[in-house]
């Protein structure tokens, strides 16, 4: 099984002066899986993605992409794989079109050799072939660099934030047509500071300051969460989390939309008589408020395996 | 009530294309304001002529009682401003932004040293003052432009995206800092694409295709189109307008 890997991660370090960037960063990715790098800026994905499409050398550990060497086979990993950078990577003052040809021609190819792959998502911007890449929207820019990732029919994708900066409706999108090309086979690498995108993948490593957090299916990273975890409601919000802060069992709240998420220090009383203590300590400070159990979530748990607040871990 | 922000049919096209069409709202003076949108809906457009750097094509508005239009200098000296692209010179250190800044809005040097000490304390950046602001981590960052946008004890503050990138607990302090100018009384009038930031402001506006299609506090904008979230609400009010825009 590990042969076939289309991707081995195995101790990966990278400093840049004093900041370490990556370290001892090992993972697997699974054919044809939808794997998910999942954290916020500063946490060395960019630095993993350089590493794997050959643009940066490791300073220790290794890293095989298809089975190739990413120091020792750099020319034939290129190309091989689809690579989208983070930050906005075409030409602007091309054509949609021009763009596209450009990047299908530099990898041996034309866009009527690769059509049949990006048809779904280029057909999107087709109609704007004629536009400077430069003058278009936020979620065009990203369909059209997509699609010049894809134009030569890579045989692994590697995603860098692509999502970033998008609104939620062309995030949404965006992650629709990922899931289609899974579904015809390929492999694909994600990063993105969004922790309601981790969901969308097969597994996810959570990554915090050069360091993976945890690797698990999304569903299952919740159970990493060390506590008992409940949603309360109730009052003025910072009211309610200047009591709940000032009650000595708690471990941590935090709000969450509309509701906060605390979770208590306990772990000898059950999970009821945990939130009929708070609801009751509520009202002593005068807020009629609701506590309810539930189930952690990936930001949740993101939160809780961080450890120390940024400024000690800084 | 006083309204901090006043906004009259405030309109902008360029050539053919209408960018904002014809907005009128009021944000309350000490009011946490989300001011959401799809890419493209015309939000930086907006902001840009609230904040004194673009004419509007017709229409008013008012912020701390300035015209924007007549008055631009004078908005200008009663906002601060932040984004998620720019805010500080990476390359001067902490005390070197501040220093500038502090000067760039028109404090006394005595000022510009009691503030600036203050507010290295309240970041706990002491140690960090002599560092360039390109070594600081993307939270601190954004943490301490805050702040120095906050410098002059603007009236209202533009918050643009200022939370991208940023990791869960950094993001979750720095919504304290918000409602702590907001209750010292400074107006906050802030774009995100975390639609569970939008839930932690008192109200919030979706922009549409240049007008506002939504506008009210979440509990009630939830209650009045039968969603359980905001990010429900987004989805809905934008997905129409999303094909056409990419």
């Amino acid at each position: 099984m590990s042969d076939a890997a289309p991707l081995v991660v195995e101790g990966l370090t990278r400093r840049f002066g004093a900041t370490v960037a990556l370290e001892d960063v090992s993972f697997e990715v699974r054919p044809a899986e939808l794997f998910g790098l999942v954290g916020p800026d500063g946490g060395g994905k960019t630095t993993l993605f350089r590493i794997l499409t050959t643009l940066l050398l490791p300073d220790a550990g290794s890293a095989r992409v298809l089975g190739l060497d990413v120091v020792g086979d750099m020319w034939a990993i290129r190309a091989r794989v689809g690579y989208m950078p983070g930050r906005f990577s075409l030409y602007p003052d091309l054509s949609v079109e021009e763009n596209l040809r450009f990047f299908a021609s530099v990898f041996g190819t034309s866009i009527e050799e690769g059509y049949s792959i990006i048809a779904p998502i280029y057909r999107q911007i087709e109609p704007f072939r004629g536009r400077r890449a430069g003058a278009l929207s936020g979620g065009m820019k990203q369909k059209l660099a997509l699609s010049c990732a894809l134009v030569h029919r890579p045989d692994i994708l590697l995603l860098d934030e692509p999502t970033t900066g998008v609104d939620a409706v062309s995030r949404r999108e965006f992650w629709e047509l990922l899931a289609e090309l899974k579904a015809s086979g390929l492999t694909i690498v994600v990063s993105t500071p969004y922790m309601d995108e981790a969901d969308r993948c097969d597994r996810v490593a959570l990554v915090q300051l050069g360091r993976i957090l945890a690797i698990d299916v999304p569903s299952a990273i919740g159970a990493r969460f060390p506590a008992p975890l409940f949603a309360v409601r109730g009052g003025d919000r910072q009211a309610l989390i200047r009591a709940l802060r000032e009650y000595p069992h708690a471990l941590s709240v935090f709000p969450f939309g509309d509701e906060l998420h605390y979770s208590d220090a306990r772990r000898t009383a059950s999970p009821d008589g945990i939130a009929a203590d708070v609801r009751g300590y509520l009202a002593t400070k005068g807020i009629e408020g609701t506590v309810e159990a539930i189930a952690p979530g990936i930001e949740d748990t993101f939160m809780a395996l961080m450890g120390a607040p940024p400024e000690a871990a800084a | 009530m006083t309204h901090a922000i006043e906004v009259r049919g405030l309109t902008r096209r360029f050539g053919s294309f209408t960018a904002v069409d014809a907005i009128t709202f009021d944000v309350n003076e000490g009011e946490v304001f989300g001011f959401l949108g799809a890419n493209g809906a015309g939000k930086t457009t907006a902001i840009k002529m609230l904040i004194g750097l673009l004419a509007p094509t017709s229409g008013e508005a008012t912020v701390a009682g300035c015209d924007v239009v007549r008055e631009s200098d004078e908005v200008r000296r009663h906002i601060g401003y932040m984004s998620q692209r720019f805010s500080l010179y990476e390359d001067l250190t902490v005390r070197e932004n501040i220093t500038l800044y502090g000067g760039i809005y028109g404090l006394t040097d005595e000022a510009i040293r009691d503030r600036g000490k203050a507010l290295l304390a309240a970041l706990h950046l002491e140690k960090m003052a002599d560092e360039r602001v390109a070594a600081l981590p993307l939270g601190w960052k954004q943490k301490l432009a805050f702040s120095v946008a906050l410098l002059h004890e603007p009236a209202v503050v533009f918050l643009d995206e200022p939370t991208g990138g940023v990791d869960p607990i950094t993001r979750r302090q720095f919504w304290e800092m918000i409602y702590a100018a907001a209750a010292r009384g400074t107006t906050v009038f802030v774009t995100t694409h975390y639609l569970d930031e939008a839930e932690y402001c008192d109200r919030v506006s979706i922009m549409v295709d240049g007008r506002i299609a939504a506008m009210g506090t979440p509990q009630q904008l939830k209650q009045d189109h039968g969603v359980a979230t905001l990010d429900e609400l987004f989805v809905r009010l934008a997905r129409p307008t999303a094909a056409a825009h990419g």
